[in-house]
């Protein structure tokens, strides 16, 4: 029998195999939506554990298992910025990047991840992966289970509360 | 009227694409620090214990029983 089929028997050590295939793309996937390496860890074992209880509705002969996977991760990962919106300080593994030093920067920096945190958790999945990760748009929406106009929805959202909030902050101008 | 307000969104986008950037490295080369096989059998093994159906169907004939013949109950009680 192929890995898939017995995955979707239920083989423990099809399962395995898969998860040791696949731990690293979910992983990468998660990490670049919750930016936290400590929660995508646990996200990537959440997403297994999900793939695991829902064996038997994966269709081997139509499953793309790396497709699924990704939906289930983002789900997962989508689940988290819901419940860890305001908690999450982002970026905190990865430092900031080289010549964003002055005080004004600075400034704009502080208020840019507020506002960004603040984002709806729906709409800072599409801006993230959009907007800082460049992630084509039909592989967000693939991913996120919706159609492609709704990402460009979402993203255009996004941009636009981002923008209120700066201008509110008066920092338009550092913006631009 | 509509092709500007596009446009400004357009700009907007670029704009705030470049700030995201600089503030937030993009990540797609991200590796876990170690093998997480380990975790998730963990997790595997934490599974609640599940409760076959036939214990259920067993415990609700028992209710039924002593709701329908409350008297029983004494009898049962001494059986214990």
């Amino acid at each position: 029998m192929e890995l898939l089929e017995r995955f979707a028997a239920g083989d423990l050590e099809a399962f395995e195999a898969l998860f040791r295939q696949h731990q690293s793309e979910v992983y990468r996937w998660t990490v670049r939506i919750v930016r936290d390496t400590g929660a995508a860890e646990d996200l990537t074992v959440e997403t297994f554990w999900r793939i695991y209880r829902a064996h038997e509705r994966f269709d081997p002969a139509a499953g793309n298992f790396r497709a699924w996977a990704r939906r289930i991760a983002t789900n997962a990962a989508l689940d988290h910025l819901r419940h860890a919106r305001k908690e999450t300080v982002l970026s905190e593994d990865y430092p900031v990047a080289p010549g964003a030093d002055s005080v004004v920067r600075s400034e704009l920096r502080g208020h840019l991840r507020r506002a960004f945190l603040e984002l709806p958790a729906r709409y800072r999945l599409v801006a993230t992966l959009a907007l800082i990760e460049d992630e084509p748009y039909d592989e967000i929406a693939e991913a996120a289970g919706i159609s492609v106009a709704l990402v460009k929805v979402r993203v255009f959202r996004a941009v636009r509360i981002l923008r209120k909030k700066l201008s509110s902050f008066g920092l338009e101008a550092a913006a631009k | 009227m509509s092709n500007e307000r596009n446009n400004r969104q357009l700009d907007d986008e670029k704009e705030l694409r470049a700030l995201l950037k600089r503030e937030f490295h993009p990540l797609q080369n991200a590796e876990p620090q170690r093998d997480l096989w380990p975790r998730m059998l963990r997790r595997l093994d934490a599974r609640p214990l599940r409760v076959p159906w036939f214990d259920w169907v067993l415990a609700a004939a028992v209710a039924a029983a002593l709701l329908l013949f409350p008297n029983a109950i004494p009898v049962l009680l001494y059986q214990l």
